[in-house]
């Protein structure tokens, strides 16, 4: 078995209008150090084994959209 | 003329949309199960809104997977009437057959208001019997219509958005943009012209004895495509 992780998220061209609140919400409670917030998803995929064309292809069909979203995959150890 | 009304676990505007089509606009309807892998029989499509799935990955991203969809498709493809609406809005995008996506509202809220449209073009079937400003309900979370740059500049150049979002007054602007869609375009229409997508409601608007009329001349525009084909 082999663990894979996908990391979706918006397109930094794209405001993320949830980020913006958190953002917010950090400097009000005096992190003031924060500048910009983004919110992606995580998605854990437990495979038989890993095929990189393939987990590009379940990206490109359903676990992002290439209008609004970059993805990366990851392989854990 | 026969329409399809597609029912997806966690369709919640499909009754509307069936009785909007039978009792005001005249036409047969009939719900289809999102399994189905045929509408031989149909004439056209309602998708109809809610919150498929759950609303997991994306609004409409799993719902657009399932098997009955390939049918829409090749509705779309033939040139027969389709209309989505608010989360089958979000579904014809994913699936494709209409350009962009539908992001977080940018207010972060969902809003369900009575908001006002002014169809973009009246040369369309779906827009053709929009006359002046429609009064409308919208209910979206995620309803701020996005399309990358290449894509919009088509869109208006080849006169593909059907409806903007306006004031009581008709004025097109920020102020009168609910959700922050660009340009405050709240429906398009396909190249063809067949294929109609919105986030207002216009089949919760189509009864005299529920309060307002003023949807009728949208979906009206059914029998207008029908009659092209």
């Amino acid at each position: 078995m082999v663990t894979v992780r996908v990391n979706v998220s918006l397109k930094p061209s794209l405001l993320d209008s949830a980020g913006r609140t958190v953002a917010k919400s950090l400097k009000d409670l005096s992190f003031s150090e924060v500048n910009d917030v983004r919110i992606g998803k995580t998605i854990t995929l437990q495979m038989e084994k890993y095929e990189e064309d393939r987990v590009k292809a379940m990206c490109d069909k359903l676990l992002a959209n290439p209008v609004i979203e970059n993805y990366s995959i990851e392989v854990l150890p | 003329m026969k329409i399809a009304v597609i029912q997806f676990p966690g369709s919640n505007c499909d009754q509307d949309a069936l009785w909007s089509l039978r009792s005001d606009l005249g036409v047969e309807a009939e719900y289809v199960w999102h399994g189905e892998s045929s509408l031989n029989g149909f004439d056209g499509v309602f998708v109809p809104g809610g919150f498929t799935y759950g609303d997991y990955l994306r609004c409409g991203a799993i719902a657009a997977q399932s098997s009955v969809m390939q049918e829409v498709i090749r509705f779309a493809n033939e040139g027969r009437p389709v209309l989505g609406v608010c989360n089958g809005f979000q579904i014809l995008c994913e699936t494709g057959i209409l350009p962009g996506a539908l992001l977080q509202n940018i207010n972060e809220r969902f809003i369900c208001d009575t908001i006002h449209l002014v169809a973009a073009q009246r040369q369309s079937p779906w827009t053709a019997q929009a006359e002046g400003v429609i009064p409308i309900p919208i209910a979206h979370g995620e309803g701020r219509y996005l399309a990358q740059d290449d894509e919009l500049k088509k869109l208006e150049d080849d006169n593909l958005i059907a409806f903007r979002y306006c004031d009581s007054a008709g004025n097109v602007n920020e102020k009168s943009n609910p959700n922050g869609s660009l340009n405050n375009i709240a429906g398009i229409l396909n190249k063809r012209g067949n294929v109609l997508g919105m986030m207002p409601h216009p089949e919760r608007v189509t009864g005299k004895n529920i309060g307002s009329t003023a949807g009728l001349p949208i979906i009206s525009g059914f029998v207008s495509v029908f009659a092209t084909i």
